[in-house]
């Protein structure tokens, strides 16, 4: 079970929380001009990487704030918290 | 009442004055206060404890500790009765009661033991081979299996025991406290660290409670004394006996459970009978310690046969004798040590049996001082014995093989050893890999992934001076880590010792006759898997650990093959050729040991399991005698019985009742979101299929919720109070998950908008009237609302008072009636409700439930989101278009209604199912198929998703979900239910008042 330090309350444990996945997926204006792959491509297709992960989370049972998380996949060590709409932090592992 | 004549005369840490009476297997026994049931069978000289899992073979004692493969038990009778344990973790008490397991019809005397004589037939991969087909041969596998295995048996009771949950957070953990750990903790707690020591014993000291060393010059008992007072003197620092740490999760949360009354005669202390810790370390020191190596030689699983330090710390901690005359057969030096032990507590030694060809330590020379024979060079390749074994047949060892006449040596026990196995179950667990190391034939932990080190035995140690001193290193550096930055102080000083000399890695003892023939060489002790099993895995392609480990079952037991895994992998290794180590080890996975599922559960269960919800007139409808449905966490009241009715006729009566006259109903559970903001009302064009922007203050509108991958998520009825105010209403089980997904949007993608979302849900209570003559009724209840259809139109929202109580009324409908939906404060909820069915006595109103409002939404074909719905319908499948904005350049799931697979035209659609017989329900859920075969599979076309009967339309009523349903209108399919097969046809999904005329009454 991670630790993960919300940017807003601070350390707390991950059953406080909810994972929202990738981060930094924005919605894509004009959708309608899209073709099918480019829209499945916003809809289903993620990075999965081994290593740096940029992710999504949701303070669910606490703040109820969303912030993204900087984890590394394979350790979860946590790099960097941050929040929406800030730039990820670059991560060397 | 037998005395204890394996008991030694004196030593021991056992209190001899605390008399304790025990049974095992139904036979009286006497113990004292110190006692394992494993030391205490012992000195009655119980050797026999249990039977082999497969081949029944009598077992008996093996080691003394949390490693134990054999003696596990069935534990104490009735309600609290546990299976699996293992003996010698099992503190004596007085009145304790246990059974062996795997026996039947007894221990002596069992059945399963001409398993054995067949063994041919229980070759490696048996339940693979044996068990398969045909599949309905299981039941009657199962039961034999079962009977045979044993396995012990569960409770069939309640578990009437309390547990306890307690989360902690330290600088230090320290995982064992033996001579390193208590070092670490030492020296972390100097240091100024807040620490907690734990271990799984009833009393810390590890290895120094069976040992004859000094440290700091003094007893090692003494020393342990000292170190206890001294952590007590300390203000932060927690010692944990009786408390195993068996699982290390991500960010150094490790998992404990403390057995604090399991010592103690059930039912005799006042508190919790386990505690489940849940630590967040800063950093941890696992001072695990060790596990000793069997040897794997032909019929090695006699009783009486153990490992050489078990053997030792039953004599020196328990001083009870594991024999009067024990062979020792081991290839290191740490055995002679321990036969010293037995020595000096008077007990025989038939002879030291050595495959070292030239063993010269210290120790071997003393021990031959001391006139005990020691065989060089020489290997047990058998033994022999009924019940317990009675000798070793000792060979000469050459290369791989052994050669000469077996001589036969006498002795009513063995103590083996093959070395050492530290033990890096958390270490692993932790996400560090191990590594082999070749000199002292084990794997040892690697370089740490999380903030942790590993100390003393655990670390390959094997000096009392080295895991003092790294003990004491660990936990300094830890301190220093956790930023305390007190002095550790000085690291406790042992004795200096002679080094031993090189063990000899001998994975597989040759016999007389080749591997597999004659005698067993067993592995895995629990769950009898041998030398031959793991050599046949092999010849038959199993060569990967995690496989040959799945197809074997080898250390797949409630140990977890802690006394067997190390030599199965060296075997495979061997086998295969390859270097020891090279094949890698399989998982470690939690929990070290078992845990009782009730520590898990500790007080969140029965009442306390999850939270339940009430809606303020819970207990009107208890009074009214309602049977409740649960729906998420909320009670619903289900019907109204009468006096006679059953659910059947509740609901007949209940939804007639409201298509004729006024029925009122308890709606307050449905989600409420209140939504203000100058952007709220973009907001809802983005999060719902239709347009909100002509939407005036005062009316109401239906709206459907999509993911964005177009699949229908939510739906329910929007009103605008204001001019930038909304109250958005949401299926009762979605309420969260809905605000969740507007605040999702909100903070990640449209930070911008100026919307805010409340939940209100619990902050109005929710009072439905339906049917024709619910505007009479209402009208008689309010004098400040104008009900007249052309000022109150349906789809519209009122403020006022009924019945003197504050009010927000809406026109929506839930059953095509005529109906008002009534929201009050909560506290108004029982005011408002006793007073319509006061003035609505002469009306005849009827209270239905969440039964009734199902029939009814069926009867006009209304869908239930997560009932016709599962994640895979698009309105389009529902019939739902008029919804789906054509206007609108974008919302949530709209590019997704235009993929490929969800425009295509014969996709399942949401259709009626009437029974050619009007009285036969079809089952909900049932699957619909198109052609009828005498036995599955027969292609499924879809699935009813609601089926009731409808007493306003006569007759029984189904939707669907069905491929290409809507070109399909008027064929007939088939819903298999069990024996039959129910004939339907297909229609629209609308049984009642398919107009909707009756909306105003
Ligand atoms: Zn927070």
């Amino acid at each position: 079970m991670l630790l993960i330090p919300c940017p807003y309350c601070g350390p707390r444990e991950e059953v406080e929380f909810a994972c929202g996945g990738e981060a930094h997926i924005a919605r894509p204006a004009n959708s309608d001009r899209l073709s099918d792959a480019q829209w499945s491509d916003y809809l289903f297709m993620r990075k999965n990487p081994k290593g740096v992960h940029y992710e999504r989370w949701n303070h669910a049972r606490g703040c109820r704030r969303w912030f993204n998380v900087a984890r590394d996949t394979v350790t979860h060590r946590i790099y960097a918290v941050y929040k929406m709409g800030e730039a990820p932090p670059s991560v060397t592992p | 009442m037998t005395t204890q004549p394996y008991r030694l005369a004196r030593g021991g840490r056992i209190d001899r004055a605390k008399r304790l009476r025990f049974s095992f297997n139904d036979r009286a026994y006497e113990g004292y206060r110190g006692d394992t049931l494993a030391s205490a069978l012992l000195a009655n000289g119980v050797v026999l404890v249990g039977r082999g899992f497969k081949y029944h073979r009598p077992r008996g004692i093996m080691t003394a500790g949390s490693e134990e493969p054999n003696a596990i038990v069935q534990l104490g009778v009735g309600d609290r009765t546990e299976p699996n344990i293992r003996a010698t973790q099992v503190e004596l008490y007085d009145g304790l009661s246990a059974a062996s397991i795997n026996c039947w019809p007894s221990v002596e005397f069992d059945l399963g033991a001409v398993n054995g004589m067949m063994s041919r037939l229980f070759p490696a991969g048996f339940y693979y081979k044996t068990f398969m087909w045909p599949p309905s041969f299981w039941m009657k596998y199962e039961y034999f299996i079962r009977r045979m295995a044993g396995l012990g048996k569960a409770p069939d009771a309640p578990d009437p025991d309390r547990y306890d949950k307690t989360f902690a957070h330290c600088d230090v953990l320290v995982v064992g406290a033996g001579p390193a750990g208590l070092a670490a903790a030492l020296a972390a707690g100097r240091a100024g660290a807040r620490v907690i020591l734990a271990d799984e014993q009833a009393e810390p000291g590890g290895s120094l409670l069976a040992s004859g060393e000094t440290i700091n010059g003094q007893p090692a008992a003494e020393w342990i004394a000292a170190a206890l007072a001294e952590l007590a003197s300390m203000p932060d620092a927690r010692v944990l006996a009786r408390t195993t740490a068996f699982s290390y999760g991500d960010h150094n949360y490790v998992q404990m459970v403390e057995r604090v009354a399991d010592h103690l005669p059930p039912a005799s202390s006042p508190g919790p009978r386990q505690r489940l810790w849940r630590v967040r370390a800063g950093q941890v020191v696992l001072a695990a310690g060790a596990i000793e190596r069997p040897l794997v030689f032909a019929d090695n699983d006699r009783p009486g046969i153990m490992l050489a330090s078990a053997a030792a710390t039953y004599v020196r901690r328990y001083a009870a004798a594991p024999g009067r005359r024990v062979l020792v057969f081991a290839n290191n030096d740490g055995a002679y040590r321990d036969a010293l032990a037995l020595l000096d507590a008077g007990i025989g030694i038939s002879a030291i049996v050595d495959p070292r060809p030239d063993p010269g330590a210290a120790i071997v020379a003393e021990i031959r001082r001391r006139g005990i024979e020691v065989l060089a060079g020489h290997v047990v390749a058998g033994t022999k014995g009924h019940g317990r074994v009675e000798s070793a047949q000792v060979m000469k060892l050459d290369g791989d093989k052994v050669a000469g006449a077996a001589r036969s040596i006498g002795c009513d026990a063995i103590a083996m050893s093959g070395g050492w196995n530290p033990t890096v179950h958390l270490f692993s667990q932790s996400g560090g890999k191990l590594r082999f190391d070749a000199a002292r034939a084990t794997f040892l932990p690697g370089a740490p992934v999380q903030a942790i080190r590993v100390a003393g035995a655990a670390n390959g140690a094997t000096s009392l001076q080295d895991c003092l001193r790294e003990g004491h290193a660990a936990g300094a550096a830890s301190a220093a880590d956790a930023g305390a930055a007190g002095k550790a102080g000085d690291a406790p000083q042992a004795e200096p010792a002679t080094p031993d000399e090189p063990a000899m890695p001998i994975w597989i003892v040759p016999s007389v006759k080749p591997v597999g023939e004659g005698g067993k060489h067993f592995i895995d002790h629990q769950n009898d898997v041998t030398a031959a099993d793991l050599q046949l895995a092999v010849r038959e392609g199993y060569s990967s650990v995690e496989h040959l480990k799945r197809y074997t079952t080898m250390g797949m037991g409630t140990d977890q093959g802690k006394t067997s895994n190390v030599n199965a992998l060296a075997l495979l290794a061997v086998t295969l050729g390859h270097e020891v180590g090279a094949v890698g080890t399989t998982t470690f996975r939690p929990p070290y040991t078992p845990v009782t599922v009730g520590a898990f559960a500790g007080h969140d269960q029965g009442d306390l399991l999850d939270p339940v919800r009430k809606t303020p007139l819970h207990g009107w409808h208890e009074i009214m005698g309602a049977p409740f449905e649960n729906v998420g966490q909320w009670r619903r009241a289900w019907y109204y019985p009468k006096p006679g009715e059953d659910m059947h006729a509740a609901v007949g009566r209940e939804a007639k009742a409201v298509r004729t006259g006024v029925g009122i109903v308890d709606a307050s559970t449905l989600g409420k979101i209140d939504i203000q903001g100058p952007d709220a009302v973009e907001l809802l064009n983005w999060v719902y299929t239709n347009a909100w922007n002509k939407l005036e203050i005062g009316r109401c509108r239906y709206g459907l919720m999509l993911g964005e991958d177009g699949m229908v998520m939510d739906d329910g009825v929007t009103t605008r109070l204001g001019e930038n105010h909304y109250l958005m209403t949401t299926t009762t089980g979605n309420a969260a998950r809905v605000l969740g997904w507007l605040e999702n949007w909100l903070q990640c993608e449209w930070p911008h908008m100026r919307v805010y979302c409340t939940s209100v849900t619990e902050q109005w209570a929710t009072v439905a009237l339906n049917g024709p003559l619910a505007r009479r009724l209402l009208a008689e209840l309010t004098t400040d609302i104008e009900l007249d259809p052309a000022k109150f139109p349906f789809l519209s929202f009122r403020e006022g008072r009924v019945a003197a109580i504050p009010a927000r009324i809406y026109r929506i409908s839930f059953t095509g009636e005529l109906s008002y939906e009534i929201n009050v404060a909560p506290s108004h909820a029982v005011a408002l409700w006793q007073a319509l069915m006061a003035a609505g006595e002469k009306y005849a109103i009827v209270p239905y439930g969440t039964e009734t409002m199902h029939v009814l939404r069926a009867e006009k074909g209304y869908i239930i989101v997560g009932q016709e719905t599962d994640g895979t319908v698009t309105p389009h499948d529902l019939g739902m278009d008029w919804i789906v904005s054509k206007a609108k350049k974008d919302f949530i799931g709209k590019r997704s209604l235009a993929r490929a697979d969800t425009s295509r035209p014969d996709r399942k659609h949401l259709m009626g199912l009437l029974a050619e017989n009007p009285s036969e329900v079809l089952p909900e859920g049932g699957q619909v198929v198109a052609e009828v075969k005498d036995r599955p599979p027969m292609a499924m076309i879809g699935h009813v998703t609601s089926s009731y009967f409808s007493p306003n339309a006569g007759r029984s009523i189904a939707m669907a979900l069905i491929k290409n349903g809507r070109n399909r209108m008027g064929e007939t399919v088939h819903v298999p239910a069990g024996e039959r097969v129910i004939r339907a046809t297909v229609t629209e999904p609308k049984f009642f008042d398919p107009e909707g005329k009756r909306l105003d009454g």
